[in-house]
């Protein structure tokens, strides 16, 4: 019948009228500034830099200016200088450590390259999106101070993500420490037999094949 | 405004009066020669007054149902629930640059939208929005207000000319053909409504529909068969008349730029806005006259009410009615909006012409032949509707989508 059609396609705005009032899965619109958006947990945007503790950003950086993410990024929007000295990371080896890390965000196009090639899980992404500044040139260019953000936000943002690279730098460590313990062993064996050949194992046994977890101090080994 | 009272009771009400008595208020103290002048000049006064705000919160309350019926909030920025929304529209459109095209005719550009708003606003002042409250007292009130409601037909095509762009000029003319159109079947769902009131005179159409069949079922024209018919004709042409969805492709936002108000910015571009929400109200105020009992109330026990809380009600529920009708219709074609008009609102509009001539000859048909009248009238109702219905449908069937998931 003509106008059958009609008053059905009427009833479905009035039932979205009535609907939108108190059915939450209708009203589906979040009012943005004031209730920040649920973020899926694998959104990424910009990169930000890991730091073990939120207490010394600065001390406790991963990033021991490698400088692979440099010249990885494809846009070049990264700027790192290394430093003079060496300073101890959170396991108190120590370690070169970025003077300058500097992103250009205007110029970052999001490829999460840089996550990809960091052999220290220094680098992540974050979900931080509301980054407009005034000042297009100074305002968009984040130093390390700004870009430094601790494991626990991490953890916080992409949980999944942390845990799993958590889990990789203990293992590592671990691996690292039974490796020195061995070698501690080894040497510890041979110089009770042959105390001048002692100079030569730790050049031989002490380095970490994998570079990516620097060795926990050596255990207090008995000379 | 009109001075006689009613003897009725509930028109001796103080509420009932209150208008009336503000009015002698204000103007009592002059002499009796400037009396009916600066009367005059206060309902036009109050008319845009009450018109504009009705206007300035209308877009409000478009965009808020427009937007509920969408599942979003709508605007609630400004103020609380954004009914500060309106003013900052109106600062908007008023600081905005108002660009006249170097080729335009200066002239008729300027005075389109004028002349718009002016004609729009005309078809107001023989309004009864209350008891004894009709700026103007008309004998062929009908005739007047569908007159100036035709004449805004010009200043549209105006604006086209005037604008002196082919778009603006080819959808002017669409703009004309679809309000020609549509003349045919408004005027037409009107012509029962007189033959039955025996009155060109909008107080003598609101009268005619005073009073209660049995106590409970109002004389209003549209509670009766053929009075339906001619409602439901009458706010479809209405609808088309006043460029609204369904039938707003004069304007047609997404496909063309704004027809012919390509050329117009600013307070301009506003006044043509302010000039379709008018004219909307004022169709739909006469069809609350015509159809809806006016200012009648729909109950003897609800006479309390004063009469111009029932026809701002009535008002509103049918402008309401727009809104719910914009959010759920797609627009329709140029073919089939004139073949809306011209193959079914016309033939429908024209029968029931025969119908009201049928009730107003039978008007004196009591007991088992008011049965009789009232099913022969519904018959000629539904019969042309059914008929039509099934021979214009033929040949579009439902239809199948092949590719779509089912």
């Amino acid at each position: 019948m003509l106008g059958k059609g009609l008053l059905q396609g009427l009833a479905v705005t009035a039932k979205n009228l009535v609907g939108s009032y108190h059915d939450p899965a209708r009203y589906v619109t979040q009012e943005y500034p004031e209730v920040p958006p649920k973020l899926p947990e694998a959104y990424r945007n910009f990169p930000f830099l890991v730091s073990e503790t939120a207490d010394d950003p600065m001390g406790t950086l991963r990033c021991v200016a490698c400088q692979i993410c440099e010249k990885e990024c494809p846009p070049q929007c990264i700027y790192i200088e290394k430093s003079k000295d060496k300073k101890p990371d959170a396991t108190g080896k120590p370690q070169i450590y970025p003077a300058v890390f500097a992103i250009d965000t205007a110029v970052c196009m999001s490829c999460q390259i840089c996550v990809e090639v960091c052999p220290f899980d220094a680098i992540k992404m974050d979900q931080e999106f509301a980054i407009a500044a005034t000042d297009r040139f100074g305002g968009l260019l984040l130093n390390r101070e700004q870009l430094a953000k601790p494991n626990a936000y991490y953890h916080q943002i992409h949980p999944t993500e942390a845990a799993e690279v958590d889990a990789r730098l203990a293992a590592e460590r671990r691996a690292a420490e039974e490796k020195a313990r061995l070698a501690a062993a080894a040497k510890a064996a041979p110089k009770a037999a042959a105390p001048a050949s002692a100079a030569m194992s730790p050049t031989r046994t002490a380095p970490a094949p994998t570079a990516a977890v620097p060795p926990p101090a050596p255990p207090p080994s008995s000379p | 405004m009109i001075l006689a009272v009613a003897p009725a009771s509930p028109a001796d009400a103080w509420l009932e009066r209150a208008p009336l008595l503000l009015r002698d208020a204000l103007t009592g103290w002059l002499p009796d020669a400037l009396r009916p002048w600066v009367s005059a000049l206060l309902s036009i006064a109050v008319i845009l007054g009450v018109f504009g705000l009705l206007f300035a919160y209308m877009t409000l309350a478009e965009r808020k149902l427009l937007g509920r019926m969408q599942n979003r909030p709508g605007p609630n920025r400004t103020g609380p629930f954004g009914l500060l929304q309106p003013f900052a529209d109106a600062i908007k459109a008023l600081t905005k640059e108002d660009i006249v095209p170097r080729a335009a005719d200066r002239v008729l550009h300027f005075l389109a939208p004028v002349v718009l708003v002016a004609l729009s606003l005309l078809g107001l002042a023989v309004i009864p929005f209350g008891r004894n409250l009709v700026a103007v007292e008309l004998e062929a009130a009908v005739l007047y207000f569908f007159a100036a409601g035709a004449a805004t037909e010009l200043s549209i095509f105006m604006a086209g000319w005037a604008s002196r762009n082919k778009y603006s000029l080819l959808a002017a003319m669409r703009a004309l053909a679809q309000l020609i159109s549509y003349e045919v079947p408004l005027l037409l769902s009107v012509v029962p409504v007189v033959v039955v009131a025996g009155s060109l005179s909008t107080t003598g159409i609101v009268a005619a529909q005073g009073g209660w069949a049995a106590g409970i079922w109002p004389h209003w024209h549209a509670l009766t068969p053929w009075g339906f018919s001619a409602f439901a004709v009458f706010m479809i042409a209405a609808l088309a008349e006043s460029n609204r969805s369904p039938f707003d492709l004069p304007e047609a936002e997404s496909e063309l730029i704004a027809g012919h108000l390509t050329e117009y910015s600013g307070f301009k571009y506003a006044l043509f806005f302010m000039a379709e929400y008018l004219g909307m109200a004022a169709l739909s105020a006469m069809a609350v006259t015509l159809f809806l009992g006016g200012w009648q109330a729909p109950l003897g026990l609800l006479e309390f009410v004063p009469s111009y809380a029932w026809f701002g009600v009535k008002l509103l529920l049918l402008l309401l009615g727009f809104i719910w009708i914009r959010a759920t219709f797609p627009r329709l074609r140029i073919d089939q909006l004139t073949r809306l008009s011209w193959k079914f609102l016309v033939p429908l509009a024209l029968v029931n012409l025969l119908n009201g001539g049928f009730w107003a000859a039978t008007a004196d048909w009591s007991g088992p032949a008011a049965a009789v009248r009232w099913l022969v009238s519904a018959l000629l109702v539904v019969v042309p509707f059914v008929a039509l219905a099934r021979s214009l449908a033929a040949g579009y069937g439902p239809r199948t989508y092949r590719y779509a998931p089912s």
